[in-house]
This record gives structure tokens, sequence and C-alpha cells, in this order.
């Protein structure tokens, strides 16, 4: 067995292993972090596959901007542990039959469709990179697909912003940054002029005592 | 190389070798980073108008090590109900973000750790997995204010991973490759060919400064530490942290310093290029020299900054990053790719 499987049953395995973390994990944070360490040990795997623009964009969408959001929601939740085990006898039958029927479809896809031996078909030896052969073939072949899952992904785009902001929100507060920036000094800070206000010493003094002595 | 082939077979001599190159690499890194710290409390001492650290040998030459070893015989707390696991692991990510980008990096056109056809997708991808380190030190901490300063320093990295990626993609246009080495090659090619005009400096000037701007936010170095603002939240995400863990915070942090100043150098200032003509004799010759120099200054800079600068306000750094930055990163690029295929092209 030469080097190059080995790692990859050193991969499979940790992401084996780390898929089902995430479903069994007690600590939400934990079973983030497990989903994150399989996005990464799948990354591993495709860059084995000399896929190297596709494994690096995996780890840069997925584990550098999705997840790291995901578990930042995750963290910001305070998760009651025990009310999210409450009714798991209850949905257990039903869990297990959509897991069955998934598991069945996955196993018709593999069956059905020969073993894919080269995924990308890429010459590993070749000095062109593998984003620019992407790039040819998604700006050319596949333009209008493109465009329309780019016009798909702005329109997501918008309905969020859309949904999150109510301008009509009464009690939202907004910086006006043209103001802060056009304050100056008058604006900001008076010079007030008063007369010297000026008390006897000793009856200060006094006074100060007698609060003393009552304590 | 080939003498290890011979005693250990293919495969173990290719272990071997690159595990001996890596040691090669990360050890200089390792001492540049110390002295980093020396140069930074020098330098800021100057600007205060104090003197520095000069106590522990000649000028104080000495005192990374001090430092180091009065970290490793600190005693390594934890606090009560922190997740161990995640606590002891966080420092770790950090500094294992911070050093495998320079697996990548080119010092000049021989040397180099590996030379790979994505090398700039590889430095993003990595460096971004750096935030993880931050945000779970906050979180396995298990105390408000690390998890808060974890926060902010997650949204702001976000925030600016963003505008980066993006004066990023203008380079990429320009040199048309994502390899580190076509990257200052082609800084040399073009109309202006030779001269300082040629690199990416002065077309993407607008580019340069977003990229250098959102390098200092990425590392969190002031003016941009709200993640640690002292005065608020103690010392933000390793406020629980003592010891080694601690140390390797700090690497990775100067580390962090080094590798972004690397990158500025080479895909805006032309990496080992010399500024003079070629006929100058030495002085025109590219050597890593230019490139070592290079980095120094933006170090400098990075210094200079801190010394300079109050610190940000929270959502003055998140107008920043998204309503000033992404905006000109945006319409730069579309500028850019009208240039390039103008008459005015200098790229050709």
């Amino acid at each position: 067995m030469d080097i190059v499987s080995v790692l990859f049953y050193v991969f499979a395995a940790i992401l084996l292993f780390s898929g089902f973390r995430v479903i069994t994990a007690k600590n939400p944070v934990h079973a983030a972090l497990f989903l994150v360490l399989a996005f990464v040990t799948s990354a591993c795997l495709w860059m084995m596959l000399n896929v190297e623009f596709l494994a690096l964009t995996l780890i840069l969408v997925y584990v550098g901007a999705v997840m790291v959001l995901f578990l930042f929601v995750v963290m910001m939740l305070d998760v009651d542990l025990e009310s999210l085990r409450k009714g798991f006898w209850k949905n257990m039958p039903l869990a297990l039959v959509l897991g069955v029927v998934v598991l069945l479809e996955m196993l018709l896809v593999i069956v059905k469709n020969p073993v894919v031996t080269s995924v990308a078909n890429v010459d590993p030896e070749s000095k062109i990179s593998n984003a620019n052969k992407l790039g040819w073939v998604l700006y050319t072949q596949y333009s209008y697909p493109v465009e329309l899952a780019s016009m798909i992904l702005l329109l997501g785009l918008v309905v969020a912003v859309a949904l999150t902001l109510r301008k009509t929100d009464k009690q939202a507060k907004y910086q006006n940054i043209a103001a802060q920036v056009a304050v100056d000094s008058k604006t900001r800070f008076t010079m007030v002029k008063m007369a010297a206000e000026v008390e006897e010493i000793s009856s200060a003094e006094n006074k100060q005592e007698t609060a003393g002595d009552k304590q | 190389m080939e003498f290890l082939q011979h005693y250990l077979g293919h495969d173990l001599a290719f272990a071997i070798w690159h595990l001996i190159k890596a040691v090669l690499t990360i050890v200089p890194l390792t001492l540049s980073v110390a002295y980093l710290t020396l140069a930074e409390r020098r330098i800021l001492a100057f600007m205060h108008a104090r003197i520095g650290a000069n106590r522990v040998g000649p000028f104080g030459l000495f005192q990374p090590f001090a430092d180091l070893f009065k970290f490793v015989f600190k005693e390594i707390i934890v606090p009560y109900k922190a997740s161990r696991g995640v606590f002891y692991f966080s420092p770790i990510i950090i500094l294992f973000c911070a050093l495998s980008c320079w697996a990548v990096i080119p010092f000049n056109p021989e040397l180099y750790f590996t030379d790979v056809n994505a090398g700039l997708l590889y430095v993003i991808a990595v460096s971004s997995l750096g935030v993880y380190g931050i945000i779970l030190a906050g979180w396995a901490g298990n105390s408000k204010y690390s998890f808060l300063g974890g926060v902010r320093a997650t949204a702001q990295m976000i925030s600016y991973e963003l505008a980066m990626g993006f004066a990023l993609i203008a380079v990429i246009m320009v040199s048309g490759s994502l390899n580190f080495i076509d990257i200052v090659n082609s800084q040399a090619y073009g109309k202006f060919a030779g001269s300082i005009f040629s690199w990416n400096l002065i077309p993407l000037f607008p580019m340069f400064l977003v990229y250098l701007i959102s390098g200092v936010a990425e590392t969190n170095r002031a003016p941009f530490d709200v993640c640690e603002g002292e005065s608020e939240i103690v010392a933000g995400f390793h406020v629980e942290y003592s010891g080694t863990p601690f140390a390797l915070f700090m690497l990775a942090e100067y580390a962090n310093m080094f590798l972004v100043s690397t990158l500025t150098a080479i895909m805006f200032l032309g990496g080992w290029l010399s500024p003079f003509p070629r006929n100058w004799g030495i002085l025109g010759h590219e050597s890593m020299a230019w490139l070592v120099i290079k980095v120094l200054i933006l170090l400098f800079g990075f210094i200079w900054y801190r010394a300079t600068f109050p610190r940000y306000r929270y959502d003055q750094i998140m107008r920043l990053g998204w309503k000033i930055f992404l905006p000109i990163t945006l319409v730069w690029i579309f500028v850019i790719a009208v240039w390039m295929v103008s008459p005015f092209t200098i790229w050709k």
C-alpha cells in the first residue's frame, strides 16, 4: 500500500468519525466543531484527487465563512440541552424511516453509476491551474447556468436584507455619520464663564466634623 | 534529497526532506517573530520618548528569550468549568494557521517551501481558519470578557476578509495567476516594465490601501484591536490564558503581522524585484534583500500605527469594512477589468 492510499484511509476514517460525532455530540458547540473537522477532512480528500481549487474553496466558503457564522449563532444561543432531548424516543421511528430512505437513495445512486475513477479528469503534472480550467468551462460552456445561479443568489441576498431591515421600526436607532463628522469644537464644547464661588473654609471643615461625629 | 532517497526509499525520504525544509522555514520565522516583539517595544518606546527594553543583553537583544523562558515556566491555569479540550486546542489552531501559510510563500524565484498553482487561494483559505482559534479561545474560557472579545474579533475578521479577498481578486486579474512566483514575475512585465510603475502598487493603489488597512484589522492590531480593548474587556479573547498558551497567542499575532506584510510586499510591492533600473549593477538586480526591506518597512508601519492612532469604535470598524472598503473594491475591480481590455492597458 503506498502512502497515498494510507492517507486516504486515514482521512476517510476521520471524516466518518467526525460525521458520526456531529449527530451524537451532546454539546452543540462540539457538534459544530466536528462538522468543521468533517469539512476540512473532505477538503483534504478532494486535494488528493488533485482538485485543489474546489478543495480550497470548500475550506474558504464553508469552513472560513459559513461555519464561523454557524458557530457564532450556536454559541450566542444559550441552548437548553434537556429540552432538546425531550421527545427523542417519540420521534425515533419516523427518523429511522427517513434515515433508511435517504440511505437507500444514496446507495441507489452509487450502485446504478459505475465508480468514477477520476472526477475532475485532471493531469497532476499540468502547469495550467485548476482555477484556470474551471473558469474556462464555467464562463463558456456553462455561462447561462452561472448567470442564473448568481441571479438566484443575489435575489436571496436582497430578500434577506429586505426581511431584516425595518426602517419603520420607531425604536431603531441609527448613526448619522455625516452629522458626527460635521461637528466642530463649538458644537461640542462651550466655555461658560461663571463667577468664582468662595466658601469659607472653616465652615466647610465644621460641617465635615459634624458629619463624622454622627457616624 | 537524492542522498536521503538512497538510504530510506522514496516515500520516507520525501517526508523527511519536507520535514527538514519545514524546520528550515519555521525556525528563522520564529526567531524573526521573537525579534519583532523586541523591535516593537523599542520603537514604541522611541515614539513615546522612553528607553524601552534594554537591560537583558546588549541593547536588550536577549529580551525575547527572557520573555520566552518566563512564559514557559509559568503555570497554565485553566478556569473552573472551562471546556478543557477546546481551551488547550485553540492556541494550537491559531498558531497552526499562522505558520502553515508560509508553506507556499516564495522568498525569491528559487527559494520556497512548495510552489503550488493555487498558492494565493491556499493562503486565503488557511488564514480564514485562524478565526476559529480566536472564537474558540473566547468561548472555551467560560468568561464573559473573553467571550465578548472573541465575538468582536470574529465579526471584525469576517467583515475584513471580504474586502481583503476582493482586493486580491484585482491582483489575480492583472497577473492572471494564483501562483505567487507568477504574481511577482508579472509585475516585471508590461508597458512600464522594469520600473516601479509596473508594480501593482500604483495601478491598484486603492486596492493596496484597502489590503493594507484590512491586514491591520485582520491581525487585530491597533487601531482595530477592539477584541482586546484593555479599557473595556481586560484583554479580550485570551484573558483566561497564562503561560505557554498565552505565548502561542502572542507568537501567532506577530507571525500574522509578518505574513500580512510579506503578502503585501509580494502582491503589491513587487516582491523581490528591485525598484531601480536593471543597468544599475547590484542595486538593479532582483534579490531577496529587496523583499526583506519591503517587509521591514511595512512592519515598521504596523508598529507606527499602534503608536499613532486611537482605537476605533466597534460600529466605526463595521462601517469602514462593509460600507467603505467593500464598495471601493467592487468598483475598482470593474474599473480594472475595463482598463485591461481597453487600448490604454499597461499590462500587455
